[in-house]
């Protein structure tokens, strides 16, 4: 799978390194690694990260790779109501 | 009615079980100034914005009496406050030092880790439910639940639930801001209690000094990072905090959840058959019904312009995050409780430097106990609705939730 | 099909190709897609590989602990788009409305977004940029090939360049345990991004982390062995550094001379645009059917006195990508501007670096939160009596109050008490950049709004 974060959003809140600790790793107090192709089995992992990031920084792939087919996924952030 | 009633009508029991159109009004005067100099903020952006503010101080040493008001009294000098109502550069400290034996960067896997055992506790509790056609949702699920994972968290003997039960109760009474009680009477009941659950903590801190577990409070006591130790009283004041919102705040999260589930079947059939919806259910269960529905204790500490009002150095803010989390204005169609909703960043937990230490855990365990109500609860139905609430305003929940069921599925 | 026709008609049927298949250009075509774009939709790239992030090459690539190839940008949504990749652009015919491609291929368009972005700013003298063990990082092969010599385990890996990048080269060297010098030509660290103060800080972060950093200093030459591969390195203060790897992280250059002749207004600085993201030809006219986004684009910024601003930043990307995406199919009045404030993160040895704002325009500093000397603080900087930037080391959840602060011009220096303001923060120093060209007037405005949708400008009287 892929994903990415928003770093300029991301506070360092840890919630996904928390819930999501084989994809996202603190480095630091606050400085966030994370593995951006992480394996599709960490799948559900990632989601709970995804949906507790209290500010929604991290961005799940909707589609798997160019000219697939969409598939829709529950949680995603907006393109415009946040900031 | 005037606006500068608001607070005290959302406080009152009267409104318990549904605050909701009173922040509605509330939110017509984004700040507001109540009758008893206090500012309530209730719109999403404004609460936001104050909630990363570095001019608000979340400790009330820094109050100043308004005209007529009288202050409530010191805290106990033997227990000072503990890092929630402390700020910087004591709050980072405190708080640092209590992450290192939670989560990352020191102990990343804790919470991860505690999944299964969560898991086998919301099982046996509901195992508990065979042979009865009602329980009540409280006493015989939501309540233990979190109790017994924050004592195997802390290290704290499940046993001793009776003892600290009592305590915990009073100490959570005296946020209540509307009491039967004077408030005076309310303070002292409560500081006795809170010295009471700290007396009880020191004696079990020295015991894991001496044998030390698999525990917080053993490896706050042991431990030693880059911040050093925190100081005997450091660690009680902390593992007051920790005992008492570990399980003060997520017994109302799951009953709020159950109840919503039950006010809204199709989600909960959605629920039993698809249990991934979970995830995103106790996001908007946190938006729609937060089980801290406000922060009554910042203190300007400058005269803030916060939409276009003057909140004048020294006042009382309170931050209405239930409120925020209905705010049309940040929220499509936002009395709508939609498990699928996207865009969902709530205020449930707070935001900034305070936002909720036990989130990580409190969600693990809502999702767990939700998911396993709805899936062994055959044919359930609330037997009263609205239920009987407690009465604190803001740590907001249903005091019993009775329940009655079919069956059990296995 | 003729776009002097209806906007619908583009909407449903029009050509868009867009040149650059970054991050820019993606979220761009997303979200021409996303607002009901239905013509055909072509991307074009001279790398290879389909869209991917670049930030974590230099960290958790580096740390070996993600592949260089597995950075790879996750979709907001289908594109359906006819992807033209591993063949750049060379060229642009403004009148017939045509992109040359390397490969002898020209591609028709009714409007056209220029994503190229930047590349690294190579080692000026080629026989030494091409000795093995010299390397630059800005693609993933760059990645991919830097991560796979740093497993080897050079004895000394030298930077030259401590902006950015080359700090964040030399942590990941440090935390792989290997010996790193780094060359700095400034008097610190980031010093031409956060100036002296935060710089000293980001010296004493590099230095308790064992790197040999060296400031003040120049790499005059790069020498080889006979096999062609790098051995020693010599300073401008005549001593010499036995290296066998070389980053050099001397900056960026902009992908702009495919556009040279093409009339647009496009030179080392950036391809100017107007706060819409149409591109200006040489006459400094705006185009209608060109538009720029990413760092490649060099914009106006009301709240930095209208210069234009071109910004090497992640958000900057994306944010102007939908900007320009939305205004390439939109029509006049629905035109957005792009009022993105500048914002940017680093993490190096530990330390979460955040920043707001123009930092470079500041001319004093004040530390309002936290210390210098815990590595952990929030400092403000100011400009001509308003507060233009601010910068946080590990206390990124107050940042947002900044960006406020600087979207609403207020004053500098705070007139406020806040928590955590320590002795040092008592009142502001020189913010001790090394060039302060900078203006010295500009209309005050403000930005307001919550959403990018409903962001605007504010115009205020300007302070005596």
């Amino acid at each position: 799978m892929r994903l990415v974060v928003d770093l300029n959003r991301c506070q360092g809140y840890a919630q996904c390194a928390f819930l999501a600790p084989d994809v996202f790793t603190m480095h630091g107090e606050e400085a966030l690694m994370y593995d951006p192709g992480a394996d599709e089995t960490r799948r559900e992992q990632v989601m709970r990260a995804a949906a507790a990031c209290p500010v929604q920084a991290i961005l799940i792939d909707q589609v798997d790779a160019p000219g697939t087919p969409e598939r829709p996924i529950a949680l995603e952030r907006a393109g415009t109501d946040g900031r | 009615m005037t606006s500068g009633t608001l607070l005290h009508q959302i406080t009152d029991y009267a409104s318990r079980a549904d605050p909701y159109p009173l922040y509605a009004e509330l939110r017509r005067t984004p700040v507001s100034r109540q009758d008893d100099g206090v500012y309530a903020v209730s719109t999403y952006w404004e609460i936001v914005s104050l909630l990363r503010d570095p001019r608000l101080s979340s400790d009330v040493r820094n109050r100043v009496a308004q005209p007529g008001e009288v202050l409530p009294p010191e805290e106990d000098p033997a227990l000072p406050p503990s890092f929630l109502r402390l700020d910087p550069p004591e709050h980072d400290r405190l708080r640092r030092l209590a992450t290192r034996p939670f989560g990352p960067p020191h102990c990343p896997r804790r919470v991860h880790d505690m999944g299964g055992e969560l898991a086998r506790m919301v099982s046996g509790l509901v195992d508990g439910f065979q042979g009865k056609d009602q329980v009540d949702i409280v006493e015989d699920f939501a309540y233990p639940f979190p109790v017994m994972v924050i004592c195997k968290l802390l290290g704290v003997p499940h046993q001793d639930e009776a003892r600290f039960h009592g305590w915990a109760e009073t100490i959570v009474a005296a946020l209540d801001p509307n009491p039967a009680e004077g408030p005076a009477e309310r303070q002292r009941v409560a500081q006795q209690a809170r010295s009471e659950l700290g007396a009880y903590l020191a004696g079990l801190v020295a015991e894991h000094r001496r044998a030390p577990g698999d525990d917080m409070l053993s490896a706050l006591v042991t431990d030693h990072g880059p911040d050093g130790r925190m100081s005997p009283v450091e660690v009680i004041t902390t593992a007051v905090l920790l005992l008492i919102a570990g399980h003060e705040t997520t017994v109302n999260l799951i009953t709020n959840g159950m109840l919503t589930l039950l006010r809204h079947p199709e989600v909960l059939k959605r629920l039993r058959a698809d249990p991934d919806l979970a995830v995103p259910l106790v996001e908007e269960l946190l938006r729609y019904e937060p089980p801290v529905q406000l922060l009554p204790q910042r203190t300007a500490l400058a005269d803030i312009d916060v939409a276009g009002t003057v909140i004048p150095a020294g006042s009382s803010i309170w931050l209405m995050l239930a409120s925020g989390n209905r705010d049309p204005r940040r929220f499509r169609d936002p009395d709508r409780f939609d498990p699928l909703r996207r865009d969902n960043e709530h205020l449930g937990f707070g935001n900034g430097i305070h936002y909720c230490f036990g989130a990580p855990l409190a969600r693990l365990e809502a999702q767990l106990a939700l998911t396993e109500l709805a899936r062994r609860l055959e044919d359930p139905r609330l037997v009263e609705d609205p239920p009987p609430y407690r009465q604190n305003p803001v740590l907001r929940g249903p005091r019993h939730l009775p329940v009655a069921f079919g069956g059990l599925a296995g | 099909m003729a776009v002097d026709g209806s906007d619908k008609a583009f909407r449903r049927h029009g050509r868009v190709v867009v040149v650059g298949a970054s991050l820019a250009g993606l979220r761009a075509a997303e979200t021409l897609r996303e607002e009901g774009f239905t013509g055909s939709l072509t991307m074009i790239g001279d790398e290879p590989h389909e869209p991917y992030d670049r930030p974590p090459l230099s960290k958790q690539v580096l740390l070996g602990r993600v592949p260089a190839d597995g950075t790879a940008l996750p979709r907001r949504r289908a594109i359906d788009a006819e992807w033209r990749l591993g063949v750049a652009a060379t060229g642009l015919d403004l009148t017939g409305k045509r992109v040359r491609l390397a490969d002898g291929q020209e591609v028709g368009f009714d409007r056209l977004l220029i994503a190229t972005g930047t590349r690294a700013r190579p080692w000026p003298r080629d026989a030494e940029a091409d000795l093995d063990g010299v390397f630059v990082l800005r693609t993933s092969d760059d990645a991919a090939r830097l991560n796979r010599r740093l497993a080897a385990r050079p004895r000394r890996v030298l930077v030259v360049g401590a902006g950015f990048t080359g700090s964040e080269v030399a942590s990941a060297c440090r935390e792989r345990g290997l010996e790193v010098t780094v060359a700095e030509r400034g008097p610190a660290p980031l010093v031409g991004a956060l100036g002296g103060v935060v710089g000293a800080v980001a010296a004493e972060l590099q230095r308790e982390h064992g790197v040999d950093l060296r400031c003040c200093i120049t790499v005059t030459a790069l020498e080889g062995d006979p096999a062609g591969r790098l051995r020693r390195a010599h300073l401008s203060d005549g001593g010499t550094l036995d290296v066998d790897v070389a980053v050099i992280a001397l900056g960026a250059m902009r992908n702009t001379e495919w556009l040279a002749g093409s009339g647009l207004g496009a030179g080392p600085r950036g391809v100017a645009c107007d706060a819409g993201c149409r591109a200006f030809d040489v006459h400094g006219i705006v185009t209608d059917d060109i538009f720029v986004a990413g760092d490649v684009a060099r914009s106006p910024h009301p709240l930095f006195g209208y210069q234009f601003l071109s910004l090497e930043h992640w958000g900057n990307a994306v944010a102007q990508a939908e900007v320009a995406a939305h205004n390439m199919i939109s029509r006049g009045p629905d035109r957005r501007p792009h009022l993105w404030v500048p914002a940017f993160w680093s993490a190096q040895f530990g330390v979460n670096i955040k920043s707001v704002g123009v930092p470079p325009m500041g001319e004093e500093i004040i530390v309002t939160q936290g210390s210098l000397a815990e590595h952990r603080f929030a400092a403000a900087y100011g400009f001509q009596g308003r507060v233009i930037a601010a910068v946080t080391f590990d206390h990124a959840r107050w940042i947002d109050f900044y960006r406020e602060r600087i979207e609403s011009a207020a004053p500098f220096p705070p007139d406020f008490t806040n928590v955590d303001r320590r002795p040092e923060g008592l009142r502001p120093v020189g913010a001790d950049f090394p060039d302060p060209a900078l203006p010295t007037h500009g209309p005050t405005v403000t930005l307001s709004g919550y959403s990018p949708s409903d962001r605007r400008v504010v115009f205020t009287p300007a302070r005596a």
